[in-house]
Order: C-alpha cells, then sequence, then structure tokens
C-alpha cells in the first residue's frame, strides 16, 4: 500500500504526471475572473471566496480523469484487479495520492490568490482551511466519476458532468464556511463541521463506489 | 414457500419473450386507465374554481405538482433497477433503468418549465435560486449525465451495470445535495424564502390534483413499459445484424 502511494505519486510529478498543470489551470481561472467581473477591489474581496473556491473545484476536476486511466493504458489496473488487498483499500490509497499530487498544490496555492483578490486575512486562512477539508471529498467523488468513465476513450469531459453536481454540497459548505469566518452573525462551526462530516461520508462511499464500478467495466 | 415462489415468478421475467407477452397484454389496459385518468382529471381541474388571488394560474399545479412527484418517483425506480443490476444480474433491470432516465429528465423538465411558467405571473420572475428549484435543477443535471453515460458506451450490459453504480451513488446523494441547498438558500437569503406551498390545499384543489397525480403514475409507467419494450427489440435488433454481418463474412 504503502508503495503504492509513493508509486503514484512519483509518477504524478515527474514529466508528463500533469500534476502541476492543476495548479496552473487553478491560477489562470482565478486571474481571469477580474477580467470579467471588472478590477473593483470591494467587490473582487467580497466574491473572493466563491471565486477562489470555484476555480479550485474546476481545477481538481481536471486531473480526474487520469486517476486510473493510466493505469488502464499500460495494464496495471488488472493488476491491481486481481491482487489479494481489498480493491477498495487499493482505490482508497490512489485516491489520497491523487490528493496530495493535485489537490494539495492547490490548497497551498490559495493563500496567494486570495492577496490578487484582496481578502482579509482570516477569509485567506478560512478559505485555505475549508479548501484542505473540502478536497478529499471533491477527489473521493471523483473517483467514482472516473472509475466509471475508465472505459471510454475521452471521458474526462463526461467525468466533469458526472461529478459536478455530486460535488454541490461540497460547494456550498466550504464556501459558507468561509463566508461565515469574516461575516460577524454566522457561526463559523457548523457549516465547517458538516463540510468534515462530508468528506469523511465520501471517504467511505466514493472508494466503494469506484471499486464497484472498476469490477464491472474492467472484464 | 411463497416466498420462493415469488423469485421463480419473478425470474421469470427474466425472460425477454415472456416479458414482452405479459407486459403486451398489459399495456393496453395501462394505456386506457391512463387516458380515462388524464379525461377525469383534466376536466377536474378546468371546471373548478380559481384561486381567489391567483385566477387560473393556479391551474398550472395540476400539471406541476404531478410532474415534480414523478420525477422523484422515477428516480427511486431507477436505483431500484440498479439494486436489481448489480445484486441479481436481472436483466430486465438493465433495461428498466436505462429505458426510465429519458422519462425521468421529460418529467423533471416538465416540472421546471412548468413552474418557470408559474412563477413568472405570481413572483414576477422566471427563475428564482430558490431551494427546491436549485434541488430539481441538479436532478435534471444527474439524469442527463446518466443519459450521456449510456450513450457514451457501446456494450450495453456493460453500460448498465455502470450506470447502475452512479445511480446508487446519486440516489445515496440526493438528500444530501437537498439538505445542503436548503441551507444555502436560507443562509443567503432569509428575508425573501420564496413559498413554494402557497394557501394550505383546499379539498377544491386536492381532488383534481390527486387525480392528475394517478394519472401522470400511470402515464409514466405505461411509457416506461414502451420503452422497455423498444429498448429490448432495440437490442434484438442489433443482435440479429451483427449475426447477419457475421454470417456475410463467414460466406465470403
Amino acid at each position: 500500500m504503502m508503495s503504492l502511494l509513493l508509486r503514484d505519486l512519483r509518477l504524478s510529478v515527474r514529466a508528463g504526471g500533469g500534476a502541476l498543470i492543476g495548479v496552473l489551470f487553478f491560477m489562470t481561472v482565478v486571474a481571469v475572473i477580474p477580467f470579467g467581473v471588472g478590477p473593483d477591489l470591494n467587490l473582487l474581496s467580497r466574491i473572493g471566496p466563491a471565486i477562489v473556491w470555484i476555480g479550485a473545484l474546476l481545477a481538481a476536476l481536471l486531473g480526474l480523469d487520469r486517476l486510473f486511466q493510466t493505469e488502464r493504458d499500460d495494464g496495471s489496473l488488472d493488476l491491481i484487479l486481481m491482487q489479494e488487498h481489498p480493491l477498495v483499500l487499493t482505490v482508497l490509497v490512489k485516491c489520497i495520492a491523487h490528493w496530495v499530487a493535485n489537490s494539495l498544490p492547490l490548497v497551498i496555492a490559495s493563500p496567494l490568490l486570495g492577496l490578487f483578490m484582496n481578502m482579509s486575512e482570516v477569509a485567506i486562512g478560512a478559505v485555505a482551511l475549508t479548501l484542505l477539508v473540502g478536497t478529499p471529498a471533491l477527489t473521493f467523488i471523483g473517483a467514482v466519476g472516473a472509475a466509471v468513465a475508465v472505459t471510454l476513450p475521452r471521458g474526462g469531459l463526461l467525468v466533469s458532468i458526472l461529478v459536478l453536481p455530486l460535488a454541490v454540497p461540497v460547494l456550498i459548505f466550504g464556501v459558507s464556511a468561509s463566508y461565515a469566518a469574516v461575516q460577524d452573525p454566522a457561526p463559523f462551526m457548523p457549516p465547517f463541521l458538516i463540510l468534515l462530516a462530508i468528506t469523511m461520508f465520501f471517504a467511505v462511499l466514493g472508494p466503494l463506489g469506484a471499486a464497484l464500478a472498476l469490477r464491472n467495466a474492467s472484464d | 414457500m411463497t416466498e420462493s415462489l415469488a423469485i421463480t415468478k419473478f425470474s421469470d421475467l427474466a425472460n425477454p419473450t415472456f416479458f414482452l407477452n405479459l407486459s403486451g397484454r398489459v399495456l393496453p389496459w395501462l394505456g386506457c386507465l391512463t387516458a380515462a385518468l388524464f379525461a377525469v382529471g383534466l376536466y377536474l381541474s378546468f371546471t373548478t374554481d380559481g384561486d381567489y388571488q391567483q385566477g387560473d394560474t393556479v391551474r398550472i399545479m395540476y400539471v406541476h405538482v404531478p410532474a415534480a412527484w414523478l420525477s422523484m418517483m422515477c428516480y427511486s425506480v431507477m436505483a431500484l433497477s440498479a439494486i436489481g443490476t448489480l445484486v441479481w444480474r436481472h436483466p430486465l433491470a438493465d433495461v428498466s433503468h436505462k429505458a426510465a432516465a429519458p422519462l425521468g429528465a421529460a418529467f423533471t423538465l416538465i416540472a421546471l418549465a412548468t413552474g418557470s411558467l408559474w412563477g413568472k405571473p405570481m413572483w414576477g420572475t422566471w427563475w428564482v435560486w430558490d431551494a427546491r428549484l436549485t434541488s430539481v435543477f441538479v436532478l435534471f443535471l444527474m439524469y442527463l449525465g446518466l443519459i450521456a453515460l449510456n450513450r457514451a458506451m457501446d456494450d450495453p450490459s456493460r453500460a448498465a451495470r455502470v450506470s447502475a453504480v452512479l445511480i446508487l451513488v446519486g440516489f445515496v446523494n440526493i438528500p444530501i445535495i437537498k439538505f445542503s441547498v436548503e441551507w444555502w438558500n436560507t443562509l443567503h437569503q432569509p428575508a425573501s424564502v420564496v413559498r413554494l406551498d402557497g394557501p394550505t390545499i383546499d379539498p377544491e384543489f386536492l381532488i383534481p390534483l390527486l387525480v392528475m397525480a394517478c394519472a401522470f403514475t400511470f402515464l409514466f409507467f405505461t411509457l416506461h413499459l414502451m420503452a422497455m419494450r423498444n429498448e429490448i427489440w432495440r437490442r434484438r435488433v442489433t443482435a440479429q445484424r451483427r449475426m447477419a454481418a457475421r454470417m456475410a463474412s463467414r460466406e465470403a
């Protein structure tokens, strides 16, 4: 399991792995928004947390189709399916590796983008914290989509379409927790704890569904 | 013993020819019942008095509310079929949830469109980001995604199994989405929450509404059976074509 984690990490960091493309995409999306809504700093600071969250959501979706695709291309997916370890655990480890390689850089890059958006320090911290807690849920939900679309030759777009409606709760609670940290009357803890609960829930449901779909899609 | 009898009856249905015969016999009756219910329901909904505030627009409710109920029932039918696909590998369950997805999308679209038409005179706008509207819209997107997934795969049985997984994951998710969307709305605009339930329902409105709901339910089952029959025939035609092509290549 540990070696699988390290292998996946190494593969995604090396050239052609595409882990850093996600961060680049994230920055580009966030940088493009001011051109659309205008350079008004007050407006930007108000909608900043939402924009950073949406950018992170899109960037997290971008790399998802690679989660099982490369394994299928070189045939190691069949080996993973045949081994003695429970497939659910293997999928969980692959999800964690994918999260560390693809989503953790997004979390690290988010404070910088928060500065661009003229957000206050508290808001920047809140967004980074909610992203840290919320993005694993995106990866776990996306694993189901990636496993479902693994046999399709051009599944990337389809994965996004399938996964986005399911990711709505994560977005809602992530953004509302970040806003609650800034705006006074709303308490921060309830949405944050619900976000945590969603992540844990999908940590179970996501790998289960993905393993089931992989077993059914592979033969 | 009775349970095992039920199971054998159920697995008899796995024979597509048996199902085609049975559904062929049931279908005309079901169609007639649907037509009769629609006749009564439409008559009732056009003859009852309009609401004193909403006037005649309240009649939209007789289409809108049943369609919204059906959009949710259809997903439940699909989830049951998905369990049938994954647990018993029942071949009809594959056909069932594949045939139900476009129907569900259609009913959801009807609910959204009529709701929008109703919202324009009542709320003064075509669309509000109200909790209920938003969650129905997300449901609509999920239906479209499932249809797209089904169309993207050429092997029908694999497509059925894979989309069954997705249907079940979505089914578990729907309550979460519903809950979170309600939270989102009340957090952002607590003062202007739009009340969809309107006045407490009077028997005057309730009876036509229930008749129309029954009519819509039977319409769904009629259309669902017809779509399933079409799907079975479509698969047979494909199989025959493949066989013909194989024969042709062998002769050549």
